[in-house]
């Protein structure tokens, strides 16, 4: 079978979870069936002369389906943003390396800011109620996914940027209490680096879901770089075919 | 059916489909989709002398019609190359251009000299690259450089020399033609046109290198008319490239005077375009009554 490859899939579901935000349900059983948690997928967007990369956040092989959820970010995925039910889109799936699980009896935190949300959800599913997901958002109306982590058993905390909903301040903070054995964190560069010190501080293994700009989405072009610490030295690998889940140890983090 | 072979300067090709330096690694990502042997040649990703770490992100930036890139030349250097990634592409059924670039004359002159003792099909020489700071580019842009460069590089090269040219010059005809006559065997063109764009909210630039080199559709008016320009001033073959697209780009491409095409910045939104290229210039050739590819080459009626 292939590792990847592309599909015009038909869209089933689609809903505006939060203003900007949206959530497709796609019909692609391919590569639902081979897809991990963590992966991606590259949506083809007519007139764009490059893809644009969404993390898959849910995954059923007995639909055959995947579940995205992604923000209006630009041009491209506001295009894709205007895509509904009937309608179809071609998908170049399942890309990059997923989330090394592991033993689901220990207990994870997931710790996800804004967009960086769903990519958690699926591997949220095997920990059930042994994770607990910190999460941060800019407002009360941007919150979403919220319902989905605690229909797993997740428990679940919420940080905003204004304080209108949950915690005020930043992710870090809701850390500090929690019981952890490994982290999974996908969000913005500085809370990605406050959960492998957390991580760290602790002894516990951290996986960090790094995003950067891209255009082949495989590995062929390099054009998605990320500095990483080798043997001999700082390297870049590459968000697409090395990441973007990356062992938080082996990134280097300094500007 | 339509004959799609044809031999670019002593290099024997399955048909002119070959795949842009830059865009398509050393094919291992890509022959996940389709056997290797589809396309009629790959032009490796850009080798230096020794192994280059790139430059640091963001390395890409979207624009209409088009998109810029700053790699840099991320590569593992060309000992490597030979030793890790040729003897798997060998087997893979399709001509292997091995795409050189150098700081100095010296550089280029070491890499030819060491391909010369593999077993790729043809050197080209990438003395256009914008996103390097050392040299790359500065050879491309003037008559002298490119030719002495050439010239250098011909004395230790015993495969077939295509050199890559740079668009960012006054006159795309002298160069062609200085190169020519300083011993190259064929021509590719054009490799990118230097851009930018600026983020408004940082007011930086989108690429951390500032500048980049623009590629895609937007290319394509640019690149057949340099293509054009200096098919009148050379005997040797050309390889169009810049923008193409679709088989109907490709056939403008020859029309312009290109013997065969490079295909890139396409591969990233269809990694399945060299499929449909092909199938669509096979249709248009057998529609035309055409026995082969090289029958439109240079045909173009201008007015």
């Amino acid at each position: 079978m292939k590792r990847y490859d592309t599909a015009d899939c038909a869209v089933l579901k689609k809903a505006e979870l939060a203003p900007g935000i949206f959530d497709l349900t796609v019909f692609c059983p391919e590569a639902a069936r081979i897809a991990r948690p963590g992966q991606f997928a590259q949506f083809q967007v007519p007139g764009k002369t490059l893809r644009r990369p969404i993390s898959i956040c849910e995954i059923s092989r007995e639909d055959g389906t995947l579940r995205f959820v992604f923000q209006i970010r630009g041009d491209g995925t506001r295009l894709l943003s205007l895509l509904n039910p009937g309608e179809t889109v071609n998908l170049l799936a399942p890309l990059g390396n997923g989330f090394d699980l592991g033993d689901p009896s220990r207990r994870a935190l997931f710790v996800g800011g804004g967009i960086g949300v769903p990519p958690l959800l699926e591997a949220a599913k095997p920990f059930g109620a042994r994770a607990v997901l910190a999460a941060g958002f800019r407002s009360r109306n941007a919150v979403t996914l919220r319902e989905d982590f605690e229909s797993l058993g997740c428990q679940v905390r919420v940080a905003t940027d204004d304080g209108s909903f949950g915690y005020h301040g930043l992710v870090a903070d809701l850390m500090d209490d929690i019981e952890f054995d490994v982290v999974f964190a996908c969000g913005p560069k500085p809370m990605l680096r406050a959960a492998a010190g957390a991580a760290a501080r602790r002894g516990v293994p951290c996986y960090v879901s790094m995003e950067e700009r891209m255009a082949c989405g495989i590995g062929a072009c390099l054009g998605c770089a990320v500095r990483l610490r080798g043997g001999n030295g700082p390297y870049y690998g590459h968000v697409c075919k090395d990441g973007p889940v990356f062992d938080a140890r082996t990134v280097v983090w300094e500007e | 059916m339509a004959d799609l072979k044809l031999n670019l300067a002593g290099v024997p090709l399955q048909n002119p489909l070959i795949a842009a330096s830059g865009t398509f690694g050393f094919g291992k990502e890509f022959a996940e989709f389709y056997p290797l042997s589809t396309l009629g040649g790959i032009s490796c990703k850009g080798l230096t002398l020794e192994e280059r770490p790139g430059n640091p992100p963001p390395r890409i930036a979207e624009t209409p019609g088009g998109m810029l890139n700053s790699v840099g030349l991320q590569n593992p250097g060309v000992e490597r190359f030979i030793r890790e990634d040729l003897p798997w592409l060998r087997k893979q059924g399709t001509a292997v251009i091995a795409n050189i670039a150098g700081n100095t004359p010296r550089d280029y002159c070491k890499m030819a000299e060491r391909l010369s003792d593999s077993d790729v099909d043809m050197i080209e020489l990438n003395i256009s690259c914008p996103n390097v700071k050392q040299g790359g580019a500065a050879f491309g842009t003037s008559c002298e450089s490119a030719a002495a460069v050439t010239a250098a590089v011909r004395r230790f090269c015993k495969k077939p020399l295509m050199v890559k040219l740079s668009p960012n010059v006054a006159d795309i005809g002298e160069i062609a033609a200085a190169v020519e006559n300083a011993g190259a065997d064929a021509l590719s063109m054009i490799n990118t046109l230097t851009g930018m764009r600026i983020d408004l909210q940082t007011r930086r630039p989108v690429l951390r290198n500032n500048t980049g080199g623009l590629s895609g559709p937007a290319l394509l008016p640019v690149a057949l008319r340099m293509v054009w320009q200096a098919s009148s001033r050379v005997k040797i073959p050309i390889v169009g490239l810049g923008g193409i697209t679709t088989w109907r780009d490709a056939v403008e491409m020859l029309l312009a005077g290109a013997s065969a095409v490079q295909i890139g910045t396409v591969l990233f939104s269809d990694p399945y375009a060299p499929v449909k290229i092909l199938a669509g210039l096979e249709a248009y050739l057998e529609e035309n009554h055409l026995k082969s590819a090289a029958e439109l080459t240079g045909k173009v009626r201008p007015w």
